[in-house]
């Protein structure tokens, strides 16, 4: 019996802490963990006994990467308990902020974390002696991102502006002006994003998932909407947790969440694609076709050209709202607390984010519930990993675990959300 | 001329959400610039490249939180010629810390279905409650132009310039109209350490102690003027009980008025 091991102790490029064990026995992969090691931070407890209002602020240090996200699902969460809905100009400049996040997460992910796999680097900074212009190109990209953040939210990391209601201040016309030019700039360096990552070569790998991710009448979806599947799933954001669940496995501190009544499903922009495809502006949808993506991408290591058409569209999305921007005549909608639960679903740049929460008369959070986007896609990661060594076992293993490794980085996770790190462990017997 | 040796950087990740190290990615214009002046060592966020120690520069991010990171950070400070804690999770525990006025074992229970699978400490600790810290970096997240006058003034063997007075006082400096003053908003400002360019007041909000103590901060006045604007006693513990909760001067604070 020939026995072969894969490992990774510590997953680089990605954020967070976790690793990747694979067992390979008489050529049959026999055992594969993605495991994330990130202390565990007890974000659910620690929010009991806080006030609502302090729920986007806290929440958001779950994630550096993302943080926006938990500030508008916790927000959302909490405004539909207290039955108020933020919509007109506050709605398009939470919108604008998330684009911020987009462009920033994506850009990150596309240029710093994920190319240098395809171009054989092990990091952008080497990269960049080769491609100067690419990795400029995309630092330039990421930077605009990030300055739509420190307009909106006061800074790139953990906003300190937005609030549960909406803003603590709002921009004027001609702030928000400013950025006409820089974004159309950035819409074009998209587009030349979409070309350059097609170009890329691709292993051979495709995949029958369930996409989840959010759907909404006439948008693409970020901050709302319906949660669907190409499967049948089609429930409102309060049915999340009667829809899936969430398992303790004891190799990893992240709960794994499935669909309950089938397996595994794939959060992110490989599903919000595939499920709106319809929904992208005619630029975004142009790029896609010319990039060879067809309207469904099953291969995940694609993803790079899906985050791409992604970013074409929030950088056309934020052009929109910018030009259209009227201040709004207060920064905030007054939110009064009520008892009762409420949910709020929104898409990180990673995917699917989940939070639920119950609060009391006096506003004070008695239960929190939040489901990363990594979590949920851990199951399908360690679908993808068995399938994809399965397939490639005549590869080295240094090949086979740079790939591996490649397979999770497909994901951009986000581990610190889900709770830690990627370490690559392949075994073979 | 023989080529100059360059400086080894690396970047450590304790319990944390990797915003502060994220910083140095949202560098964008200058990252490549410091890269010709240093060599990555070690920042599996960005590199799969990792170089053997000694580094000259270990920027620490994150609390310790578990017995294996207990071990893990001595280790790391034997391989540091310097070792930064960058942010308020390595420099006060971070928002984890709260678990420090309560029982771990009710935190573990509410999250996870099965706690026998989960290591942890019952205290969520600064990095220099186990090691020497040479310099820290404060805020949640850190200044990244805090950052990179930090590594530029140890390039050249100057002390980095950076302040320890007040919130309050960049406040003052910007112009900004007091959120205490005119609008009775409670604002840690006066007891906070600048380096966040006062954002919070300069949007309307009190501030909510991202940086940490400042060098000598009066919490004690400070809480006596938020009961004068009739805070009630949880809301003052809240407030010092943010993300840098255990740093001792808030600590101290929020337990002299929990009921």
């Amino acid at each position: 019996m020939k026995s072969r091991t894969i490992k990774v102790d510590y997953l680089a490029r990605v954020e967070g802490e976790g690793k990747l064990y694979v067992k390979i026995k008489d050529n049959t992969v026999a055992d594969v963990r993605f495991s994330v090691f990130e202390p565990p931070r007890f974000f659910e407890a620690l929010l009991r006994g806080r006030r609502f209002t302090e729920a986007p602020d806290i929440t958001a240090r779950i994630c550096g990467i993302c943080p926006i996200a938990y500030q508008m699902s916790s927000s959302q969460a909490m405004e539909s308990v207290c039955g108020v809905t933020v919509s007109g100009p506050l709605r398009d400049l939470r919108r604008l902020i998330y684009c911020g996040e987009w462009i920033e997460s994506h850009a990150l992910h596309i240029y710093m974390l994920h190319a240098p796999d395809f171009l054989g680097y092990e990091d952008a900074i080497t990269m960049a002696k080769d491609h100067p212009d690419v990795v400029t190109q995309g630092l330039k990209l990421k930077k605009i991102g990030n300055e739509l953040m420190v307009l909106l939210g006061g800074r790139e990391i953990h906003s300190v502006n937005p609030r549960v209601g909406g803003f603590y201040k709002v921009p004027t016309k001609e702030d928000i002006l400013r950025f006409v030019e820089p974004l159309q700039w950035a819409l074009e360096a998209s587009l030349e994003t979409v070309r350059f990552t097609s170009t890329l070569s691709f292993p051979e790998f495709e995949r029958d998932y369930e996409f989840v991710s959010l759907r909404h009448p006439d948008e693409y979806p970020i901050t709302e909407g319906r949660i669907v599947s190409n499967k049948g799933i089609d429930i409102s954001t309060d049915q999340f947790l009667d829809t899936f669940e969430e398992i303790h496995v004891p190799h990893s501190t992240s709960l794994q969440a499935k669909v309950k009544e089938r397996d595994d499903y794939l959060a992110g922009p490989m599903a919000r694609y595939c499920n709106n495809f319809d929904r992208l502006p005619e630029v975004a949808q142009k790029a896609a076709k010319e990039a060879g993506l067809s309207e469904v991408c099953t291969n995940p290591f694609k993803s790079i050209i899906v985050r791409s058409v992604e970013t074409v569209f929030a950088c056309h999305e934020a052009l929109r709202i910018v030009k259209a921007y009227k201040a709004p005549d207060k920064p905030y909608v007054e939110v009064l607390p009520k008892a009762g639960v409420g949910h709020g679903c929104t898409e990180a740049p990673r995917g699917l984010l989940y939070h639920r929460y119950e609060i009391d008369d006096a506003g004070i959070i008695k239960d929190a519930r939040i489901i990363p986007p990594t979590s949920q896609n851990q199951k399908a990661m360690e679908v993808d990993l068995r399938q994809f060594v399965q397939k490639n076992l005549d590869l080295t293993d240094e090949k086979l675990t740079w790939q591996c490794e490649q397979v999770i980085r497909n994901y951009d996770p986000c581990i610190s959300c889900s709770c830690h790190f990627l370490k690559l462990d392949i075994k073979r017997d | 001329m023989a080529a100059v040796k360059k400086p080894k950087l690396a970047v450590w990740k304790f319990a944390s959400c990797d915003g502060c190290q994220l910083s140095l990615l949202d560098c964008e214009d200058e990252l490549l610039a410091i890269a010709e002046e240093v060599t990555i060592a070690n920042f599996p966020e960005a590199s799969r490249a990792v170089m053997k120690g000694p580094y000259d520069i270990s920027l620490v991010e994150g609390s310790i939180t578990t017995p294996h990171d207990e071990e893990r950070i001595h280790k790391i400070r034997r391989m540091s010629k310097c070792l930064v804690t960058i942010g308020a999770c390595a420099t006060a525990g971070g928002i984890q810390a709260l678990r420090n006025f309560a029982d771990v074992n009710d935190f573990v229970s509410i999250v996870y279905a099965n706690p026998a699978y989960i290591k942890t400490l019952n205290k969520s600790t600064p990095i220099a409650d186990h090691v020497f810290v040479d310099f820290e970096l404060r805020g949640c997240p850190i200044n990244k132009y805090q950052l990179v006058e930090f590594i530029s003034a140890t390039l050249n063997g100057r002390k980095p310039n950076i302040g320890t007075h007040s919130v309050c006082m960049e406040c003052k400096m910007k112009g900004n109209v007091c959120v205490m003053v005119s609008t009775g908003t409670p604002c840690l400002g006066p007891v906070t350490q600048m380096g966040c360019g006062a954002l919070c007041p300069s949007y309307n909000r009190g501030c909510f102690g991202c940086f940490g103590p400042m060098e000598s901060p009066n919490t004690k006045s400070l809480a006596a003027w938020f009961e004068r604007l009739q805070v009630p006693s949880d809301d003052i513990v809240r407030m010092f009980r943010g993300f840098n909760a255990y740093a001792e001067p808030f600590r101290k604070e929020s337990e002299a008025h929990e009921k």
